[in-house]
């Protein structure tokens, strides 16, 4: 079952030449860990917000998201409501910044079951405690204050937040950047273990490749806007078929293969106030030709390889070496 | 540091305070002009007995330290000693004069704590026309001083229109409430205005921090977060503006009792200030010192209610 569907969704900011968000594809099934990856403004968190209906000031959008079949963008307030306090939760990047500091984290817990209805007092600070017991913690952080957690025990709090309205879906912003290395090990194992036992469906923003790849069933590849590629996790790392996949790949450290300098990606991403002609990475790609300045790439299964999409005009070319130039 | 050791810190600290206070206070008699053995004998030429039977009575001739440390005494004693002006005792003038004082205070305290939130966060929720509206008001009772305020309130409501008094105390609750609006309205403009625009940039500030959009994604809804989130943080900087603004009451209270005639502690310190009755003066202005420090306190003591960061006596904790 689809519990996100995301088809040709478009968003535009006030006074900028371009949308920010281009025709964006994206669904996760119910059970499945999607990753959704790409560098800082690709808008990966922009779409994860908006399946909350978290827009920005002043934004227009087009196409659908829809989560269990409603479309998030045309929702009535209470709809919404309801969407944001049961069917799908976030878990967001900075814990710290996130939860409230002069609140307890009990009221941060139980606040948004108990003040829509749902649960009443004493029964949402009893879900409260089971789901602190489900990310290993305690039910005496209910009477703490933010700060008095470290900032890993505070990020489990908030994925136990997320879990509080039986989610079908929870969509994790980011949620170890924050946090030192072991920590992040921790959460990440957490959140995988959860979504398995709960059968929840996971989008997994993160521009970390190398968690992508272990956490995620499939990814996506987001540039400038636009998904580039996608397909199930290990095809898409093992034979990106699309230039700026490969390029990212090319520029993630590895402990296998050590090489000296890491190799860069020339050029930066093109900025909101220029117009977009022709594929958006063509002035970075090592294999670009006139066809793609002119031409923008639809995202088209590859054929051969079932589950796989790119767009790309010369993706059967991809595979051939091209990222090492 | 325990509740007990920070109360008992502070007391000392302020017994040393009022202590500092009351020698510049009484020493302050021997800088202003005019001996107040000569205003005793309120400008008659005396002889010199006369004079003498005076700085007698009052122990002018005695040293500076002997007649503090007397003073000082009397005050712990509970007796400010007797008003030069009225002939009786300044306590009794105090006694008298307190509630209509309070009650000014209290009245006006209320206007300013409830319009200065209430246009704060209107101004911040709403934006708009009603935030421009707002900025305008409270920067026209910003730069009104609150004896033009008292001129102004006085004229158009009390002269012109006839619905409060122009002046006086009225005698029980109800004539002192219904004589002391005005009053309260000339003191609270000011305080009004700087209280909205601290809570409005508190309150916006807030709104800005990523906890406000996280409470709204799990489904809290508008108003639920301006109460809970938006106006709960705002809380802090509005109850350290909250010493600032009662304190200001306080001191203001002199400049409007005088413009309207209400009988009560701030004209006292006019009138006494006028005709160089020291041992008011004196006692009033201890009795302000003391006030100001007790105001302090307790907005201190409220700082860890409001903030959980906040601990007694450490300021703002790591973290």
């Amino acid at each position: 079952m689809t519990i996100l569907d995301i088809q040709a969704y478009r968003l535009r900011l006030p006074d900028t030449a371009r949308p920010v968000l281009d025709g964006v594809d994206l669904t996760v099934r119910a059970g499945e860990t999607v990753a959704l990856v790409g560098e800082s403004g690709s808008g990966k968190s922009l779409t994860s917000r908006s399946v909350l209906g978290l827009l920005p000031d002043g934004a227009t959008t087009g196409g659908t998201v829809r989560v269990n079949g409603e479309d998030v963008l045309t929702m009535t307030p209470e709809r919404l409501r309801d969407l944001r306090t049961g069917t799908a939760a976030m878990v967001f990047q900075d814990p710290r910044a996130a939860i409230n500091p002069l609140r307890r984290l009990g009221d941060f817990l139980t606040e948004s079951v108990r003040l829509n209805g749902r649960l009443a007092a004493a029964a949402a600070a009893e879900r409260a405690a089971e789901m602190l017991d489900a990310v290993g913690l305690p039910a005496a952080v209910l009477d703490r204050y933010p700060g008095q957690v470290s900032g890993g025990m505070l990020q489990r709090v908030m994925i136990a937040a997320a879990l509080m309205g039986d989610p079908a879906l929870i969509l994790a912003d980011e949620p170890t950047t924050a946090l030192d290395v072991t920590t992040q090990a921790e959460v990440v194992a957490l959140l995988g273990d959860l979504q398995e036992r709960f059968g929840t469906g996971l989008l997994f923003v993160t521009h970390d490749l190398g968690l992508a790849a272990a956490i995620s069933d499939r990814v996506s590849v987001m540039y400038a806007g636009r998904i580039v590629e996608t397909g199930p996790a290990e095809d898409l790392f093992d034979r990106p078929r699309h230039p700026y996949t490969a390029a990212l790949l090319a520029s993630t450290p590895r402990l296998d293969a050590p090489q000296g300098r890491l190799a860069a990606i020339e050029g930066r991403p093109p900025g909101l106030r220029e117009e977009l002609t022709g594929c958006p990475f063509a002035p970075r790609c090592p294999i670009a030709t006139e066809l793609c300045t002119e031409q923008a790439p639809a995202l088209l299964s590859i054929e051969a390889e079932p589950g796989r999409r790119t767009a790309c005009h010369h993706s059967d070319r991809t595979g051939e070496g091209s990222a090492d130039a | 540091m325990s509740f007990l050791r920070f109360i008992v810190r502070r007391l000392l600290e302020m017994a040393a305070t009022l202590a500092g206070a009351s020698l510049v206070i009484f020493g302050a008699m021997y800088l202003a002009p005019g001996s107040p053995a000569s205003f005793l004998l309120a400008g008659r030429s005396a002889t010199p007995e006369a004079l003498q039977a005076v700085n007698a009575q009052y122990h002018l001739n005695d040293p500076f330290i002997v007649q503090y440390l007397r003073w000082a005494g009397q005050i712990l004693h509970g007796d400010f000693g007797r008003s030069i002006t009225y002939r009786t005792d300044v306590s009794r003038l105090l006694a008298d004069r307190l509630p209509a004082t309070l009650l000014l205070v209290a009245m006006a305290l209320v206007l300013v704590v409830a319009l200065g939130l209430l246009l704060g966060w209107i101004g911040a929720v709403r934006g708009g026309a009603a935030d421009s509206t707002i900025l305008i008001g409270t920067t026209v009772a910003l730069g009104t001083p609150s004896f033009v305020a008292a001129v102004l309130l006085q004229g158009l409501f009390a002269v012109k229109l006839g619905w409060f008094p122009t002046g006086g105390t009225g005698d029980g609750l109800g004539s002192m409430l219904w004589h002391l609006v005005l009053p309260a309205l000339a003191l609270a403009l000011y305080l009004i205005g700087m209280l909205a625009r601290v809570t409005r940039a508190a309150m916006v500030e807030v709104l800005g921090q990523e906890h406000v959009t996280v409470a709204r994604s799990r489904g809290v809804t508008g108003h639920q977060v301006i109460r809970r989130h938006v106006f709960r943080n705002a809380l802090g900087t509005v109850l350290t503006t909250g010493g600032l603004i009662v304190s200001t009451l306080l001191v203001c209270t002199v400049l409007v009792e005088t413009a309207f005639s209400v009988g009560g502690v701030g004209q006292l310190l006019e009138l006494s200030t006028t005709t160089k009755d020291f041992p008011t003066v004196q006692a009033i202005s201890l009795i302000l010192v003391g006030l100001f420090m007790a105001v302090n306190l307790v907005v201190d003591l409220l700082h860890p209610l409001v903030d959980p960061r906040v601990t007694l006596g450490a300021g703002r904790a790591a973290g």
